[in-house]
C-alpha cells in the first residue's frame, strides 16, 4: 500500500451526542451518547475500505462525520493534507466536490418532485455553475448510460423506478462530479439478491474505470468481502479490528470478528449444518453507559480481568492486521 | 395424511388497474416436525401465500385452491372457525417485531389473552405459562420483564417475545415470515438456534419464509423457490443447493456474495423482477433468463418432476442437461 497516495486520514474521531433519557426530570443533566468514540484509519487512492458492524455500532455516524453532515466532536479528518475540521463551510463545499455519498434507502434519498435529469444534474449546477445547461444535460446523459439507465428515462420521476434503478440514479448523482472518494452507506442492503449483485458489480467496474476510492459501509460481511481491500470492524463506536481482507477472513484476530463471521449463514446445507456457531450471549450494551475497558468484554467468551481495566487501543499484530484485543 | 397440505393455492387482488394475480398454483405438503423453506425476492408471492392460508389477506384479496390442515380447508372457513385454529394449532411469526406487537399492551396482557381465549385458562395460570415460555426463548428475568411494554425490549428480544407468543399453545405448524430479516447477524444466529431447539423439543412443523438462502440451508429440509408468484423449483435442500436445475435458482445462487469462496465477479441476473400487473405471457422468468427460447416467451412451463431427478419439481421448458454449462460456472465462483 505504501506506493499509493494517502488521500484521507482519520485520527481519533469522536462523535458524541447530548441526550435526555425518557424518564429524566427536566433539570436532570443531559447524558453523553458516544456514537463514535476514537476511530482512526487511513485511506489510499483507489482503495476500498469496508466498514462493518451491527446496528448501533456507529458506522453510519462515522461516515457522515467525514462529510461534516454530522459534525465530529473531536479528532482530525485530514483530506489531501488539510485538516477539514478547522475549515469553514466554504472549505467543506469544495471538499464535497471530491467526496460524494450514496445512501441506503434508494428511493428516500431522491427528491420525489425532481426528474432524474434534475437529480443527477444538481451537483453540477451547485459545484460547476460555469457549465452551460446543454453541457450539463450532455454529462447527465453520458452518466446515465454509464450506470446502466436508458437515456429515454431522463424525464421520469423517482417513483417510476424500481429499487435497483433508484440506486443506479444515486450512483450517477454521486459520480457526476468525478469525485475521488465515494462513501457508500449500506448501498445494497435494501435490494434483492439478484439486484444487489448488479449494483456491486457496477460499483466495482466504475471504481476500476475511474480510479475511485470507496468507503463501503455494510452489515453484511459477505458483501463487504466481495468489494473491499481492507476492512474495519466496529462495535459500540470503537474499532475492534482493521485488517486486509484475506487476513480478516482467514485469521480473524478479534473475538468479535470471529463471532460475527461465524454468525453468517452459509448458503450450503452441509457446511452450514456442520459449522460451529459462536453465539454471543446477551444484548448490545447502551452507548450512553458503555462497559469500562474493552467495550466487547461483557459478551466476549474470552474476557479476563485485565479486559475491564484500561481501554485497549488498536495495535499492530502483523503487517496486515491491527486489533484492539488485549489477548490477541 | 399430511399435517398441512396446500393444493393449487392462488391469490388474486382486485386493484384499480384490474385483477392482479400475486400467487398461482402453489402446492406443498408438510409433515409433523418438518421444515419447509420458501425463498424468493420481494414480490415473488411468498408472504401472500401464507397470509392467504391464515385468512389474513387484505380486503381486496381473494384466495383460491385448497389449504388443508388435518383435512379441513382453511380457505373456506368462517372467521370464527379459523380463530379456533390460528394462534392455537397454526401460528405465525411476523417480520417486524415492533409493528406486530401491540404498543399499548404489556407483553403479559398480549400473551395471556391468547391462552385465555384458546385454552380457557385463568389469568394467573396463563401468566405462569407465559413466563415459562419467555424463559424457554431465553429472555433473562422473564418474571420481571413480562410486565414491560414492547418498546422496552430490544429488537432481538421483541422477536423472542413474538416467538414465545406463537408457541404458547404448542402449535403443530409454525409459519415464520422473514423472522430474522430485521435483525443483526449475531442476533439472527441466536434466534435461528432457538428455533432449531424449539423444533426439537416441541416437534413443531415450520414453514420458513425468507430471501436469505443461508438461513434456508441451515434450517430447512425442503425448499421451494418462488418467482413472479409461481413455484420455479421445489425439492430437498441438498438437491436445490447442490444440483439446482432451474435457471432462476442457478442465478440466485450465483448472485450471492459468499464467505466460503473467493470470487471476483458475482454472476448477476440481468434486468428487474416482473411487474405483477403486467406479467409475461409465458414463463415469468423469461425476460431475465439467459436460456430463453420462443417457447418460454409464449407458453407457461408446467411444474413437473425433473427428468434428471424425479424428487425435484421444476417449471422450465429446458431439460436440466441443457442448463448444465452455467451450473459448472456457478460451481467455480
Amino acid at each position: 500500500m505504501s506506493d499509493k497516495k494517502l488521500i484521507l486520514s482519520v485520527r481519533d474521531v469522536k462523535v458524541h451526542f447530548k441526550v435526555k433519557g425518557g424518564n429524566d426530570w427536566p433539570w436532570t443533566p443531559k447524558k453523553t451518547l458516544k456514537a463514535v468514540d476514537g476511530v482512526s484509519f487511513d485511506l489510499y487512492e483507489g482503495e476500498t475500505l469496508g466498514v462493518v458492524g451491527e446496528s448501533g455500532c456507529g458506522k453510519s455516524t462515522l461516515a457522515r462525520s467525514i462529510l461534516n453532515l454530522i459534525p465530529a466532536t473531536a479528532g482530525e479528518i485530514v483530506w489531501m493534507g488539510r485538516d477539514l475540521r478547522q475549515g469553514t463551510e466554504k472549505d467543506w463545499l469544495a471538499v464535497r466536490r471530491d467526496i460524494q455519498m450514496i445512501f441506503q434507502d434508494p428511493l428516500a434519498s431522491l427528491n420525489p418532485r425532481m426528474t432524474i435529469a434534475q437529480i443527477i444534474g444538481e451537483p453540477l449546477r451547485v459545484h460547476r455553475p460555469e457549465l452551460s445547461s446543454d453541457e450539463v444535460m450532455k454529462r447527465v446523459r453520458a452518466m446515465m448510460v454509464k450506470v446502466g439507465l436508458r437515456e429515454q428515462m431522463i424525464n421520469r420521476y423517482p417513483h417510476e423506478f424500481s429499487g435497483g434503478q433508484c440506486q443506479r440514479i444515486g450512483i450517477a448523482r454521486a459520480l457526476i462530479l468525478e469525485p475521488k472518494l465515494i462513501i457508500c452507506d449500506e448501498p445494497v442492503s435494501a435490494l434483492d439478491v439478484s439486484i444487489q449483485a448488479q449494483i456491486i458489480n457496477l460499483l466495482k467496474e466504475l471504481q476500476r474505470e475511474m480510479g475511485l476510492a470507496l468507503i463501503f459501509i455494510a452489515h453484511d460481511l459477505a458483501v463487504v468481502k466481495h468489494i473491499s481491500d481492507r476492512i474495519l470492524v466496529m462495535y459500540l463506536g470503537r474499532e475492534m479490528e482493521l485488517a486486509e481482507k484475506h487476513a480478516l477472513y482467514d485469521l480473524p484476530s478479534h473475538p468479535y470478528t470471529r463471532a460475527l463471521l461465524s454468525a453468517i449463514p452459509i448458503p450450503d446445507p452441509k457446511l452450514e449444518r456442520s459449522k460451529q456457531i459462536q453465539i454471543l450471549q446477551g444484548d448490545l450494551p447502551s452507548p450512553i453507559n458503555p462497559p469500562s475497558g474493552c467495550v466487547f468484554r461483557t459478551r466476549c467468551p474470552l474476557a479476563e480481568a485485565q479486559c475491564a481495566g484500561e481501554r485497549p487501543a488498536l495495535r499492530r499484530l502483523s503487517a496486515d492486521t491491527q486489533s484492539s484485543c488485549l489477548l490477541a | 395424511m399430511s399435517l398441512l397440505q396446500v393444493n393449487n393455492l392462488g391469490v388474486q387482488f382486485q386493484t384499480p388497474d384490474g385483477l392482479v394475480s400475486a400467487v398461482n398454483g402453489v402446492s406443498f405438503e408438510l409433515q409433523a416436525g418438518q421444515t419447509l423453506g420458501i425463498v424468493g425476492e420481494s414480490g415473488s408471492g411468498k408472504s401472500q401465500s401464507v397470509l392467504a392460508m391464515m385468512g389474513l389477506l387484505a380486503k381486496n384479496g381473494k384466495a383460491t385452491g385448497e389449504a388443508l390442515y388435518n383435512g379441513q380447508n382453511l380457505l373456506t372457513m368462517s372467521p370464527k372457525q379459523l380463530n379456533g385454529i390460528r394462534g392455537d394449532r397454526v401460528s405465525m411469526i411476523f417480520q417486524d417485531p415492533m409493528t406486530s406487537l401491540n404498543p399499548y399492551l404489556t407483553v403479559e396482557r398480549q400473551m395471556t389473552e391468547v391462552l385465555e381465549l384458546h385454552k380457557g385458562m385463568t389469568r394467573r395460570e396463563a401468566k405462569k405459562r407465559a413466563i415459562s415460555l419467555l424463559e424457554a426463548v431465553r429472555i433473562p428475568e422473564a418474571a420481571r420483564r413480562i410486565d414491560m411494554y414492547p418498546h422496552e425490549f430490544s429488537g432481538g428480544m421483541r422477536q423472542r417475545v413474538m416467538i414465545a407468543m406463537a408457541l404458547l399453545c404448542e402449535p403443530e405448524v409454525l409459519i415464520a415470515d422473514e423472522p430474522t430479516t430485521a435483525l443483526d447477524v449475531t442476533v439472527q444466529a441466536q434466534i435461528l438456534s432457538l428455533l432449531k431447539d424449539l423444533q426439537r423439543d416441541f416437534g413443531t412443523a415450520i414453514v420458513m419464509i425468507t430471501h436469505d438462502l443461508g438461513v434456508v440451508a441451515g434450517l430447512c429440509e425442503k425448499v421451494m423457490v418462488m418467482y413472479g408468484g409461481r413455484v420455479m423449483e421445489y425439492g430437498s435442500a441438498n438437491d436445490i443447493f447442490y444440483q439446482p436445475s432451474h435457471p432462476y435458482t442457478i442465478g440466485l445462487l450465483g448472485a450471492l456474495p459468499r464467505l466460503d469462496h473467493d470470487g471476483s465477479e458475482l454472476v448477476s441476473i440481468p434486468g428487474n423482477p416482473p411487474n405483477m400487473a403486467n406479467m409475461p405471457k409465458g414463463c415469468p422468468f423469461s425476460e431475465r433468463c439467459t436460456h430463453v427460447s420462443e417457447l418460454c416467451v409464449g407458453t407457461l412451463p408446467p411444474l413437473a418432476a425433473s427428468a434428471a431427478n424425479p424428487a425435484v419439481l421444476r417449471a422450465c421448458h429446458k431439460a436440466p442437461a441443457e442448463l448444465k454449462p452455467s451450473v459448472e460456472v456457478v460451481a467455480h465462483v
